[in-house]
């Protein structure tokens, strides 16, 4: 079955993407995406040490992976648009996961300020990938400046709370013109596979699978759960995400007619 | 209201209960509890930074330290040439996190030679705190313009009386200016701000409330601001101060646990002051930062004047050089990261 998702101009078959911070060693970060044969991977630019010939992690992410380079770290559209640019001049590709946070102490994002640097790496070529708050107006907004996709969260970042912004993030799935993605919050393989069913066109986790005992089988995981919840969206009749009353309550109008 | 009820609702009000759990049973519980939250906040990683002693002019004469200006030691600051030697010498190991230390002397290390300093370094480092005297804001701005992205400031003691006692000369009488120095630096626009008490001047249950109420203030007021704090214990120094209050191994682990409770996303930084074996159980329990081939001497890594070796502000306990370290934090199960910020931005 031909199951294939397009993000800017790339087609992708495995759609749980992988964040690579809080790991507890590089070698693991390549087994496990190696496992899973992750297609598509972030990485924080604040980490990347291209000078280093040990503890670069661009080394163990395999080449057949496509980089998403992390803004994390910056706080404002000005710093997040600096670091794309750095990221683009080292080498790292030009597909960015736009993450703008003013706020340390619940790493939620700031909407307007990416929504600003959004408009202005989409106009200078980038594949934007915006980390938000699930808010309607704003994932409007951008995706008629033309991102590659949104991607709302579940919960906090690494609080593994699952999504508990469902309600808010199945009206972007609805109503945005663009591919969505759950980025964070996502705790356990359920969660993953919650989203799929609802109809995000992927997943992107990181601190669920970093921070477990094995994170490989917790990889495979998600893995299993990500592609369970997908067949699920494809192919569910009824039940309580595409609800139909098995009695239509304006039945009696056709049994008169 | 039970123990156990503050571990999981820690609010302000239940700090003082957090920080004297009275059983082995409920410092076991703050322990697990800490290392839940510091996995899901920080993962399996602990930065490591290194400080640099630029200079060890002081016109101070706090009673605790090595550098008082009453004490007789040789005084240096580096010239641009050794200054080279020294960081160079660091970043061959790897470290891209640098501290910048000196004495509080306005007069022979002014800013502009901090500038000079900074001129140097940024080439070779992501990531440069500065642990110097403290500035006004908008000194704070110019450094920052030349590259520096951190502040380390500790105010010793917050208790007020105790603080006059032992600072009875020089510009660090000022209290107030130097406790209002970190929001200073945050309207500045740092990124990262430490702050500590150096543990054993005061009482510690006391100390421990006042910096975990200013470092929660200040993350508060500065959202943006990446908080941290350092729990330094009082080191035997030149002048034979010790400690009034002493601070034991067991209540290192109450407050760095409390501290992870009450605050989850607050870095704690854990300096090579503490001997081998506790920093290494430490890791897992909240640290997220370490030093690590350190030196309190200036020049003390690659000068090889005699006097030098004579020229510390106080011993270190940990003299495993960063190779050792990094080992040992992988065989924990953690990840050393050297690099964790972006210099030029």
């Amino acid at each position: 079955m031909n199951d294939n998702l397009t993000l800017a101009g790339k087609t992708i078959s495995n759609r749980l993407l992988v964040g690579t911070g809080k790991f507890p060693n590089m070698p693991v970060v390549k087994e496990v995406l190696e496992t899973i044969q992750a297609e598509v991977v972030t990485v924080a630019l604040r980490r990347v040490d291209i000078e280093s010939k040990s503890d670069n992690i661009l080394d163990y992410i395999p080449k057949n992976c496509t980089l998403m380079i992390n803004t994390s770290g910056a706080r404002n559209a000005n710093e997040a648009i600096r670091i794309a640019h750095l990221a683009k001049a080292s080498g790292c590709g030009n597909w960015i996961k736009l993450e703008v946070i003013a706020d340390n102490e619940y790493l939620l994002p700031d909407n307007l300020e990416t929504l600003k640097a959004a408009e202005k790496l989409v106009a200078e070529g980038f594949a934007v990938f915006p980390y938000i708050s699930p808010d309607l107006s704003i994932a409007k907004r951008l995706a008629q400046a033309g991102v590659a996709a949104v991607m709302p969260l579940g919960s906090p970042i690494g609080s593994k709370r699952g999504v508990k912004t469902a309600e808010l993030v199945k009206i972007l799935i609805k109503e945005v013109n663009c591919p969505v993605i759950v980025d964070a919050g996502i705790g356990l393989p359920s969660d993953a596979a919650y989203c799929m069913e609802i109809g995000c066109a992927a997943v992107l986790v990181n601190t669920a699978i970093a921070t477990s005992r094995n994170p490989v089988e917790m990889a495979m995981g998600f893995n299993l759960a990500t592609r369970a919840g997908r067949l699920a969206f494809l192919n569910a009749t009824g039940g309580s995400n595409t609800a139909e009353a098995s009695s239509p309550l304006t039945g009696f109008l056709r049994t008169n007619e | 209201m039970s123990f156990y009820y503050c571990l999981d609702n820690p609010p302000a009000e239940n700090l003082r209960e957090l920080l004297s759990p009275k059983t082995d049973s409920q410092l076991e519980a703050m322990a697990r509890k800490a290392q839940e939250l510091s996995l899901k906040n920080f993962g399996k990683t602990i930065t490591l930074y290194t400080p640099l002693y630029l200079a060890n002019y002081c016109d101070n004469q706090c009673l605790y330290c090595g550098f008082n200006t009453q004490n007789d030691i040789p005084r240096k600051k580096l010239n641009p040439q050794e200054l080279k030697q020294e960081a160079e010498f660091i970043a061959k190991t790897g470290l891209k996190h640098i501290l910048i230390l000196s004495g509080e002397s306005r007069t022979l290390t002014p800013l502009s030679y901090i500038k000079d300093c900074l001129k140097i370094l940024r080439p070779l480092f992501s990531s440069i705190s500065i642990e110097i005297y403290p500035l006004t804001e908008s000194e704070y701005r110019e450094l920052i313009a030349e590259g520096v992205d951190g502040l380390t400031i500790y105010q010793e003691t917050y208790d007020q009386e105790i603080y006059k006692k032992l600072h009875p000369r020089g510009p660090k009488q000022d209290y107030r200016f130097r406790l209002d120095t970190p929001q200073r630096a945050a309207q500045a626009g740092m990124r990262t701000i430490n702050i500590g008490a150096l543990l054993g001047l005061a009482p510690w249950p006391k100390e421990a409330l006042w910096l975990l109420s200013h470092a929660r203030y200040l993350q508060d007021k500065y959202p943006e601001v990446e908080v941290s704090i350092s729990l330094p214990r009082l080191q035997p120094q030149f002048n034979n101060f010790t400690a009034t209050d002493e601070v034991s191994d067991r209540d290192i682990v109450r407050l760095i646990t409390a501290a992870r409770i009450f605050m989850p996303r607050l870095g704690i930084t854990l300096s090579t002051r503490e001997k081998p074996a506790l920093r290494d159980n430490l890791i897992g329990l909240g640290i997220t930062k370490m030093s690590a081939g350190s030196t309190t001497a200036v020049g003390g890594r690659t000068q090889s004047d005699p006097f030098i070796k004579n020229s510390i502000q106080f011993e270190i306990s940990d003299k495993r050089d960063i190779a050792e370290i990094k080992k040992t934090i992988l065989e924990k199960g953690y990840e050393p990261v050297l690099k964790d910020w972006i210099g030029v931005l």
